[in-house]
């Protein structure tokens, strides 16, 4: 069976985000008040998996292998058929 | 004698290496395309500078994800040399041959200017010509070149951003990196090193500086010495 997985990308908390600071100066310039910005990378991935765990067991590893950097990266997995 | 110089889709100063490799240091050295392997054993191996993969994903991901990584690192493993420079660097942290990641400048600009470094640990294969905080000129010139730690880790610098005097400052740390550190070893016997400047660029004096060159000295006589 075919299934979607949205992975989202993230910086752990804590981790300097130079993109989402320059975003929310950007947005200052435009007379925004920005309490807090921060930015994340989402992934939509569809592939065949025997099952829904299994479907979300590969997505964890794709996050894993290659997607996410654990040094600086939090990722967060949604599985749907 | 021999070095390998990895060339991947993107890579754009191999050339420039296996030139300062051959015709400044007089060694041997084989322009190495990725998907033809190593098909020979080698004394040392270079990862060049450049934007394998367009920096797809980040910088340095997709090539540390292909096969002849595990070639270098099976080379790594049992002590031979590795040098990444730049998107090199990169690629080592990517594959896990040195702990921490280079990512995104603190200013997330593209920096390219000569910088001050000072050598921090002097006695292993690539810093055996100089003098324990000595003070050098080496260019840079990355946008993704900020090194982050792995939480916990111990690390090993080789280098780390001073002002021309060797002092840490703000100021002398260009891209943000964790405590001015831009050069980070790796491997059983300090094998492996990782840096973000360019040591091929500043190898011949009509460039400005020949500190680089003396990256690759020591490399050369680490392997002789070895070698006896």
């Amino acid at each position: 069976m075919e299934y979607t997985a949205h992975i989202t990308i993230s910086l752990k908390k804590g981790m300097l985000d130079p993109e989402a600071n320059a975003i929310g100066h950007a947005l200052s310039n435009l007379g925004f008040e920005i309490g807090s910005l921060s930015t994340a990378r989402q992934f939509t991935i569809s592939f065949p998996a025997d099952s829904h765990e299994k479907a979300e067991e590969l997505a964890d590893q794709m996050c894993q292998r290659l997607l996410a950097n654990p040094v600086i990266h939090h990722s967060t997995i949604e599985v749907t058929p | 004698m021999r070095f390998a110089v990895i060339a991947f889709g993107g890579s754009n100063c191999d050339y420039d290496t296996q030139k300062v490799l051959t015709e400044v240091i007089g060694v041997e050295c084989d322009r190495v395309w990725y998907k033809d392997g190593l098909s020979r054993s080698y004394d040392a191996i270079i990862l060049p500078g450049g934007f394998s993969y367009g920096d797809y994903l980040r910088a340095g991901a997709i090539a540390a994800r292909t096969p002849i990584m595990n070639q270098i690192r099976d080379h790594a493993i049992r002590g031979g040399l590795v040098l990444g420079i730049c998107n090199g660097a990169q690629i080592l942290a990517e594959s896990g041959l040195i702990r921490g990641v280079f990512t995104r400048n603190a200013y997330p600009k593209f920096i390219c200017r000569q910088a001050h470094l000072r050598v921090e640990t002097a006695q292993t294969p690539f810093t055996n010509r100089f003098k324990l905080h000595e003070v050098i000129s080496v260019p840079i010139a990355h946008a993704e070149g900020r090194y982050v730690p792995s939480e916990g880790d111990e690390v090993t610098a080789g280098f780390r951003f001073c002002d021309e005097k060797g002092v840490l400052t703000t100021e002398s740390n260009p891209n943000g990196s964790w405590e001015s550190i831009t050069g980070v070893f790796g491997g059983p016997n300090l094998n492996v090193l990782a840096m973000m400047p360019h040591p091929e660029r500043a190898s011949e004096m009509i460039l400005g500086s020949s500190d680089g060159k003396r990256i690759f000295d020591s490399m050369a006589h680490y392997i002789q010495v070895s070698a006896n």
